[in-house]
């Protein structure tokens, strides 16, 4: 085996260009393959942290009737907070969000809007709450996100009218001062919502103790459904972040197959030509005592060294450039937040020590079989003729 | 003392003979507009901030429980048929060919677009049933002299916290309307012109509604020809007439 090895590793280095033009087009898979793993899973890891810290926290309590992509649901999906939270609503480590459907109007125009009512002190999301803990006299305070802002060209200090309905249905409107705009990269919670003081919600609605939804920080703690409250756990709320991932990755592996398929349209050639030009030595091997199944094995070895060579050089320029990107990151050309999804501008790749030896024996094991399988030629050969250079 | 007594009481005599009660006046209103039944076909033209589309109708109502309206034009909406009964409202869309119920928040929706909503429509409890109505002077509008009455919700479930009405003091018609939310902020306003006589009954036949936080100038309301208390035959309020 070692003597193969060396033959092979002579026998690749003798070969001169065409090897190295095998191993840069393998080395160019590696890399490429583990950066956009590596960028799939920090944007995995950047969505669930973003949606942790700015929209669902540990998890949440949803009222029964609560759909957030069926804004209709609103005006049925209230109820009085359980008797049972108020030990963790008094530490602060449960928070009850409030949301109504109204309307902005933003210059005259009509804009649907969500209302959520929160409380100003509240330490569970990012939202700068504080921010509504303002005096203002003449309005109630509200703070948006950069979506909205953006998107209806309101800015800090605009003053609004909005209109809402009360639990019974009827028409109220007041005047609102947008104190804070804040940036987050989540634009769910960003998009088409208004954030005020929750009791001021309340009072306004006639809907006293009531929430829609109840968030809370510690997402260990086992928990039960309560009454008419659902219990989401943070997996569930994070689902639609794995099934975006898992749709990139399987579109991401076509670019990848693509990507080896070349590399080892290449490998493949190389072989085919050795095994062409090389009837002679494949001949003297058999002469010198080698069985047919050691010919073909050099050979395999040969072919997947392209591999081994393709790793060692990838760790050359690879590294420096996968290290180089962790730390800087990849900043998408076109704006993040028309995704509509948690996802930041820039994305950081996150690379595992499984990402990359899963590439590396990927990447290998592939090689081999593409070698192997021309090699299956010499089996076949008639020693003498191959001894003689005689094409078979 | 006897001569401005005899004085104060002349004024009070005269005041009071002139300007009737809000109840009277509601009561008058009701007997003008309503009948028992009317057959009409209007314009709806709705003002957009660029353009305005206008949207023809044939309507046939009975009182303010039964009413059933056909769209005829423009070819989008041309076949698009309306049921209500009661408190119930059913669309018909000859595109999908399917019938929905309109109900709970979609009422709250607009009417194709314009400053009106479903609820608008569905409406129909008397005024008196539901606002403390009061006479609080008289105005000029349109160089007619017109009573002005504030209403203000005795129930939790109207739309409206408040309601404020001019009334043609001869014809008793509304002549203009606000209406306001619990704030006493404006919210829509709807001004009634063209009045005419239909049948010995006074009627307007242009109303214009606007929703006064948006821009825009409203939703035109046109009665192109109204007939009341018509043969309407009954097999026109139900379900099945939707589709035919």
């Amino acid at each position: 085996m070692k003597t193969a090895l060396k033959l092979a590793f002579r026998n690749l280095i003798g070969a001169g260009l065409r090897t190295w033009l095998n191993v840069l087009v393998l080395s160019f898979s590696f890399v490429v393959i583990i950066w956009m793993n590596g960028l799939m899973a920090g944007w995995d890891y950047q969505a669930k942290t973003d949606m942790t810290n700015w929209q669902i926290g540990g998890g949440q309590y949803w009222h029964e009737q609560y759909d957030p992509y069926d804004p209709f649901t609103l005006t049925e999906s209230h109820a009085p907070v359980p008797a049972g939270f108020s030990d963790e609503l008094a530490r602060g480590t449960m928070e009850p969000i409030l949301v109504v459907q109204g309307t902005i109007y933003p210059e005259g125009r009509m804009q649907p809007v969500a209302i959520t009512g929160i409380r100003p002190g509240q330490e569970i999301l990012m939202i700068p709450t504080f921010a509504l803990d303002t005096v203002v006299t003449d309005a109630v305070p509200a703070v948006i996100g950069a979506v909205l802002s953006r998107n209806m060209q309101v800015k800090e200090g605009d003053r609004l009218t909005m209109r809402w309905r009360d639990a019974n249905g009827m028409f109220d409107a007041t005047e609102i001062l947008v104190i804070k705009v804040f940036s987050s990269n989540v634009p769910a919670v960003e998009a088409g919502q208004i954030y005020i003081p929750l009791e001021k919600l309340r009072s306004m609605t006639l809907l006293e103790d009531e929430a829609t939804l109840v968030t809370f920080s510690d997402s260990e703690k086992e928990r039960q459904d309560a009454g008419e409250w659902v219990h989401k756990s943070k997996d569930e709320l994070t689902a639609p972040v794995d099934e975006i991932i898992k749709t990139k990755t399987v579109g991401q592996s076509v670019f990848y197959g693509i990507l080896l398929l070349l590399a080892m349209l290449a490998v493949f050639d190389t072989q085919v030509l050795s095994i062409f030009r090389r009837q002679k030595e494949i001949g003297t091997y058999i002469a010198l005592g080698y069985t047919r199944r050691e010919v073909v094995g050099l050979f395999t070895v040969e072919g997947a060294m392209h591999s081994v060579l393709a790793a060692v050089v990838a760790a050359l320029y690879g590294f420096p450039f996968l290290w180089w990107q962790a730390r800087e990151g990849w900043t998408m050309p076109i704006e993040a937040s028309e995704f509509g999804m948690a996802m930041a501008q820039t994305l950081y790749p996150v690379y595992s020590a499984g990402l990359v030896i899963a590439t590396v024996l990927i990447v290998v094991l592939v090689t081999t079989i593409v070698s192997y399988l021309p090699s299956r030629k010499i089996a076949k050969m008639n020693p003498t003729e191959a001894l003689r250079g005689r094409i078979q | 003392m006897k001569y401005i007594l005899t004085a104060f009481l002349t004024v009070w005599l005269v005041t009071g003979y002139s300007q009737p009660k809000a109840e009277e006046i509601l009561e008058r209103i009701d007997q003008n507009m309503s009948s028992e039944n009317r057959v009409f076909e209007s314009s709806m033209t709705i003002h957009g901030k660029r353009s305005s589309r206008t949207i023809t109708s044939k309507s046939w109502s009975v009182g303010d429980e039964k009413s059933f309206t056909e769209y005829l034009s423009p070819a989008r909406e041309q076949g698009t048929k309306m049921l209500k009964l009661e408190d119930q409202l059913w669309i018909y869309s000859p595109s999908t060919d399917r019938t929905i119920q309109i109900s709970g928040h979609m009422l709250r929706q607009s009417v194709m677009g314009s400053d009106l909503s479903y609820e608008d429509m569905m409406d129909d409890r008397k005024l008196t049933d539901t606002y403390d109505a009061e006479v609080t002077g008289s105005e000029e509008v349109d160089g007619r002299k017109a009573w002005v009455l504030e209403l203000t919700a005795k129930v939790d479930d109207v739309a409206y916290a408040a309601r404020k009405l001019w009334v043609d003091a001869e014809r008793y018609i509304p002549l203009r309307e606000d209406l306001f939310a619990k704030s006493g902020q404006l919210l829509k306003r709807s001004v009634m012109s063209d009045v005419v006589e239909v049948d010995g009954r006074w009627f307007p036949k242009t109303i214009l509604y606007k929703d006064m936080l948006k821009q825009g100038d409203g939703t035109e309301f046109k009665m192109l020809d109204i007939k009341f208390n018509q043969d309407i035959p009954e097999h026109i309020f139900s379900k099945a007439s939707l589709k035919m």
